[in-house]
């Protein structure tokens, strides 16, 4: 028994042998091999479409490798399927939470494997006495009956391991799990992960894309670069820049050199904006700030804390219920996507599936997507499908979008290529305003760099740029101010430089007040440090 | 990878990529047929023994009474026209993300408000009469277009369920009207007045009326509203990705009650056709199912509207060469519905059906129709 | 009560409440019988959209039903006979009749499950599809089987009929009477609806469910076979939509006629809405649908007479044909005001297809 009062575990060694996996096009795993030891935490580290989420969904049955098999203490095994996986104490948080958020805590951690008090129902009692149990034993202090959608994305993330211990995991593969919290919350999981490692004798692989978080937190990392194994290290032994190079397979700047910014006129003003979202719910109150011509403003916050609204509501996808919103002087409260379109604000929106894009329509519709009622692209009520296409190839030619042709299917392009269509279309015109939400989210390191140059000479071109983002480390390195969202509120201004990472993830957690929640987080964490 | 000059796409490709685009509803089509055939043979039981002779039989007349002379050919023509309309008026839909199971409502709307307004001006100069007739018809068969895209664009009430409701609705005004309000005097059943100067005139005496070249005129003009007019593509961006059409600046909820209400004015259109080309008047308990057929076309078709076309003809020429069926070779016409929906059947099985045919290449534009579906979950657009 | 009738134009509603009041205990089983095939048509309905699938072929499926376990019940009474039993009128032609009208809605099911969770078809298209098949079938077998043999038949089942003292007692004795002197289908509806209901919500089976309908990839991350699951609750679900076939031709009129479900199949769906997809709450949708409907023929048996002075002449002036229209209008009306408030099982209507068609 071990002080969390769980049974230890007996993990065991696990192989990942010649692993090669081919979908139509690419190729994502290029004879893997990869190794787990007992009871360690192995990073695995790639960029983004590297093949590192093929390779675990391969493990955990979700997908079928071409070539390669998996061995367990030295036995050949076959998964075909998440059943056969968690049959053989392998769970998986996924990068994209796995939850069903009208169901309960209690619902979503059981679904699965379920006690029964007879063949047909739910023994619930039982089912909410382990769940507290596991619970209190973390110091994670749940209620069993809070529906999942209700919950911060922290507190899902809690669940999900929740999860994995419920089955008595002693195999725990985490996708991305940092990617949506606030360095203090990415504390907290890491001591979670370390004492489930060194107490239960849990194995646990780390994929990221994060270099000091894989040095942070790893015994061993492997580097994956478009889909072959080109490295392992020792953290003890490497360091960022190392890494950096491994996983890119060139020298990177780690930072974007953004230079001095020199901002003038005040172009975009937000003075006590507040948005309900779809359910009429108030999830900005009155939210004031403005950003000049010539800088970068950027907005952090965890996910899901009124930025999307309120993004959403500077470009007229959606109402204020209160407040004003002025562009060079001119009052776009209530202006249309149209109207702010002409006036010369471009959007960059955070999903690209969802708004950005036609995925069914070529590149050509989509690159007049925002322009096609207007001259020359279309005269009167008739479309001029040669300035279309003509104005296509040089947005492609000119942002270096990979693609056979201007007319294939956008659905078609790399998730880099797509977002350089969005970008073209958004950048490539006279602006005052650039509003981006999330650009890079998703995106290799060479379209990061790409997107991230594009920004940075669009600042220095005159325009305001405001810069929306849950990467803390993107905000940090692009902005020259930085506002902080907590629960539908601007916390904090703070000028860039000399800005703390610290005090902005803290900022991000509590909103700068300690509120009752934020107490009891704290005191979870003081209780797992001694 | 880039390429510097994209040559627009050349001929030859353009019609192999058409005739890839017929394989699979060709391939719908024969087996829709066969299946038809071996029902037909099962129903030589009720003779007494299996007549292997019955399907080649039954297929002959059908085929003899939609092409074997010159009349069945018209009347094949005739029969196909108010398809056209009513397969466009589906497709349409199908284009801005909408299924429009309503063209048979719109249709009775529009031979309603045709045979009214039609009896009301009998009595004007045809050059008057006629287009105040059609136009009614066309009007009618709008308004009851936009009553389920307005109910959905402001309330969010999906247009499969209330279209339908939608077509009952229409039989039950309808009912209420000739028996009413609108029932003419002097005749041994209800029914609307004689139309006079608004009947359409035909061609050479032929049952060829002036609706079928309406409906003929439509199809090259939906086809450029869709593919060459800023209107069109605001449409398609609307059934695509209704999102991106709002952060485009396009309205969807106007998008999604204007395409309705065209396709309920397309929908009245044909039924204006029936009325002022064909009957001459409307009764109280008039019957059609050519809005149900509509859906059938237009999905044969796969919504564009020269394949609309094909597939109206198509089935226009099962209507038209039934009759002859069903004296020739004693098979009920009911059969005609069972080959439509086996035809369907193909038609939805498109992936296994590929894959028999080892058919490659890219599936053709599947979300298109793909889409309508996802959104009967969710609320407003 | 003639006080408050004689408020100019508040009379009337008041009126009309009265009215409503009055009439009611009277079509009350009427109301029930005719909610029966509603609230079968929207379990199909739920028991598919709840694992994310919706189903526009009730309609078809129902219709089949109904052919089938008139033909079939039809052709063992003329071949085999058979006498009722008990005060249900339950004979061997008609118990056979129900079995053929439920193997066939399960048939169709099994092709609706195949075009929508193997194939990937568009879901309403493939309910469409049943809907013409189903419609151009049954038509076509009418004309070959049934009109030339118009002696076909097994009649129907009977109502059950309460003693005398019963349905006298107040209150309770008129819920007994509404509920229970009915045939077997409508009778079992009841049943069916609370067992749903409690499954639903409190069984393994109903979690699964919930969770296959709501976020699929979840469900397959913890192991649980989300095709299986989909196509088996698909596949039972005809057996509702079958007994809603059956109650037509073999409880309700003992005939089959064309396209006898005029639209109750997609009525049921507007139940499944208004009901939240919870079983109880559809059956209250279906009720309230049928009343709409039981209404009209209320107004013509027993017209609001001398106590309802003003209402009496503005029902008259009502043409009977808006009283036949009625359910459809407060079909319409009730998914316009309750839709957008309403949530659907985030999952209906997509095809679920596991990881890795992307990389």
């Amino acid at each position: 028994m071990s002080e969390t009062g769980l049974p230890a575990v007996r993990a065991p060694s696990l192989e990942m042998r010649g692993v090669t996996k081919r979908y139509p096009g690419v190729l994502a795993n290029d004879g893997i091999d990869f190794e787990v030891k007992p009871g360690e935490i192995h990073a695995l580290l790639g960029e983004n479409g590297a093949g590192k989420s093929t390779l675990m969904n391969i493990l955990y049955g979700l997908a079928e490798p071409d070539e390669g098999e998996i061995l367990m203490d030295g036995h050949p095994v076959t998964i075909h399927s998440p059943a056969d996986a968690i049959a053989r104490g392998i769970s998986m948080v996924h990068q994209h939470f796995m939850l069903v958020p009208v169901l309960s805590v209690a619902e979503n951690i059981l679904l699965g494997d379920e006690p029964m008090a007879n063949p047909v129902f739910l023994d619930r009692r039982a089912a909410h006495a382990r769940i507290r149990e596991l619970g209190t034993n973390f110091g994670f202090d749940i209620d069993p009956d809070a529906k999942v959608g209700s919950l911060s994305v922290g507190w899902q993330q809690r669940v999900e391991i929740l999860k994995a211990l419920y089955r008595n995991a002693s195999i725990l593969v985490l996708d991305e799990p940092t990617a949506v919290l606030t360095p203090q919350e990415t504390r907290e999981i890491f001591a979670v992960l370390r004492q489930l490692s060194s107490e239960l004798g849990t194995s646990i692989v780390f994929i990221s894309h994060k270099l000091y978080e894989v040095l942070d937190i790893a015994d061993r990392i492997t580097v994956i670069r478009r889909g072959k194994v080109v490295g392992e290290r020792i953290p003890a032994e490497t360091n960022e820049d190392d890494l950096a190079q491994l996983m890119v397979g060139r020298e990177v700047q780690l930072t974007a050199n953004r230079g001095e910014s020199k901002p003038t006129d005040v172009m975009l003003v937000a003075d006590g904006v507040r948005v309900a979202d779809d359910r009429g719910r108030e999830v900005v109150h009155g939210v004031t700030f403005e950003v000049r011509a010539g800088e970068i403003f950027g907005i952090a916050g965890v996910a899901g804390n009124g930025q999307d609204e309120l993004v959403e509501t500077i470009t007229g996808l959606r109402k204020t219920t209160a407040g004003r919103v002025t562009l060079n002087g001119r009052d776009i409260t209530a202006a249309t996507p149209r109207d702010l379109h002409e006036q010369g604000v471009g959007f960059v929106p955070a999903d690209r599936h969802r708004f950005g894009l036609v995925l069914t329509f070529p590149i050509t519709d989509n690159i007049v997507l925002t322009d096609y009622h207007a001259e020359p692209y279309s005269r009167g009520l008739v479309r001029n499908d040669d300035a279309i296409r003509a104005r296509a190839q040089e947005c492609v030619t000119e942002f270096d979008v990979r693609t056979p042709s201007i007319t294939v299917n956008a659905g078609t392009l790399s998730g880099g290529n797509q977002q350089k269509v969005v970008v073209a279309r958004e950048l490539d015109r006279e602006l005052k305003l650039l509003v981006l939400d999330q650009p890079t989210r998703g995106l290799d390191v060479g379209s990061i760099e790409f997107i991230h140059g594009r920004m940075i000479e669009s600042r220095n071109a005159g325009t305001a740029v405001l810069l929306i983002s849950a990467e803390l480390d993107e905000v940090l390195e692009l902005s020259d101010r930085i506002g902080v969202m907590y629960r539908g509120e601007l916390v904090a201004v703070v000028d860039a430089r000399g800005a703390d990472k610290e005090d902005i993830g803290l900022l991000m957690a509590t909103g700068g007040r300690i509120s009752p929640e934020a107490t009891r987080v704290m005191s979870a964490e003081l209780e797992q440090v001694s | 990878m880039t390429t510097k000059n994209p040559a627009p796409r050349s001929r030859p490709t353009l019609i192999r990529r058409n005739l890839q685009l017929a394989i699979v509803p060709a391939a719908a089509v024969v087996g829709g047929f066969l299946v038809g055939g071996v029902i037909i043979l099962i129903s030589s039981l009720a003779n007494g023994a299996l007549d292997f002779g019955l399907p080649f039989n039954a297929y002959g007349s059908l085929f003899q009474g939609a092409f074997g002379s010159l009349r069945g050919i018209l009347f094949t023509i005739v029969s196909a026209t108010p398809l056209i309309l009513g397969g466009m008026a589906v497709g349409l839909g199908f284009k801005a993300g909408l299924f429009n199971i309503g063209a048979q409502g719109q249709f009775l709307m529009g031979a309603l408000g045709a045979a009214a307004v039609g009896a009301y001006v009998a009595g004007a100069p045809a050059i008057v009469a006629i287009p105040a007739a059609i136009l009614a018809g066309a009007l009618f068969g709008a308004s009851w277009g936009f009553i389920p895209g307005a109910l959905k664009a402001w309330t969010g009430a999906h247009e499969v369920v209330t279209t339908i409701m939608l077509n009952f609705i229409a039989g039950a005004l309808i009912g209420y009207l000739i028996t009413g309000p609108l029932e003419a005097p002097g005749f041994s059943f209800s029914r609307t007045g004689a139309l006079g100067n608004a009947e359409l005139p035909t061609l050479f005496g032929t049952s060829i009326h002036l609706g079928v070249f309406i409906a003929f005129f439509l199809v090259p003009v939906v086809w450029w509203i869709l593919w060459r007019s800023t209107l069109g593509f605001e449409i398609r961006t609307v059934g695509a990705n209704p999102d991106a059409a709002r952060y485009a600046g396009m309205h969807p909820a106007l998008i999604t009650i204007l395409t309705m209400s065209l396709c309920g004015l397309l929908a009245g259109l044909a039924g204006a056709g029936q009325i002022l080309g064909i009957s001459h008047f409307m009764n109280a308990s008039y019957g059609t199912s050519i809005g149900f057929d509509s859906i059938s076309v237009a999905l044969l078709g796969r919504a564009h509207p020269v394949g609309i076309m094909l597939a109206a003809l198509l089935f226009g020429a099962l209507r038209a060469g039934s009759g002859l069926m069903q004296i020739q070779a004693g098979i009920p016409v009911e059969i005609i519905d069972v080959i439509q929906a086996m035809v369907l059947l193909f038609l939805a099985a498109d992936v296994m059906l590929r894959r028999f045919l080892r058919v490659r290449g890219p599936s053709i534009e599947p979300d298109e129709l793909a889409t309508v579906s996802k959104t009967y979950g969710s609320g407003t657009i | 009560m003639d006080v408050v009738y004689s408020i100019p134009v508040i009379g009337v509603i008041f009126q009309f409440i009265g009215y409503v009041i009055d009439v009611t205990p009277g079509i009350a089983p009427i109301v029930v019988g005719l909610a029966a095939p509603i609230a079968l048509g929207s379990l199909c309905g739920i028991m598919n959209e709840r694992s994310g699938i919706v189903n526009i072929g009730i309609e078809g499926m129902m219709l089949s039903g109904a052919f089938a376990g008139f033909l079939a019940a039809g052709l063992f009474q003329q071949a085999f006979g058979g006498e009722g039993w008990g005060p249900l009128g339950i004979t061997p032609a008609l118990l056979v009749g129900v079995l053929a009208a439920v193997a066939t809605a399960m048939v169709l099911s099994a092709l609706h499950a195949w075009l929508s969770i193997t194939v990937a078809a568009d879901q309403i298209i493939s309910g469409v599809i049943i809907n013409v098949a189903a419609l151009g079938l049954t038509g076509y077998l009418n004309r070959l089987l049934i009109s030339p043999n118009p002696r076909l038949g097994a009649g129907t089942f009977s109502s059950f009929r309460l003693p005398g003292e019963v349905s006298d007692f107040p209150v309770v004795g008129w819920l007994l009477e509404m509920f229970v002197e009915q045939g077997p289908i409508a009778m079992s509806v009841i049943l069916l609806v609370v067992m749903l209901q409690i499954l639903l919500f409190r069984s393994r089976w109903g979690l699964r469910t919930r969770a296959v309908g709501e976020h699929p990839r979840a469900a397959d991350t913890v192991g649980i076979n989300v095709i299986r699951l989909r196509y088996r609750n698909v596949i039972v679900g005809g057996i509702f939509a079958g007994l809603a076939g059956a109650y037509l031709t073999l409880e309700g009129t003992g005939s089959f006629q064309n396209n006898m479900t005029a639209g109750r199949g997609f009525i049921a769906l507007a139940a499944v809405i208004f009901g939240r997809w919870t079983p109880i709450g559809a059956w209250g949708a279906a009720l309230l649908f049928a009343f709409s409907g039981a209404f009209g023929q209320a107004v013509r048996i027993r017209p609001p007479g001398e106590a309802y002075p003003d209402l009496g002449t503005i029902m008259s002036a009502i043409p009977s044909q808006v009283y036949g229209a009625l359910p459809y209008i407060v079909t319409i009306v009730i998914l316009a005001g309750v839709v957008g408030r309403s949530l659907a099982p985030a999952a209906v209507g997509r095809p679920y297809q596991k990881e890795g068609k992307t990389a």
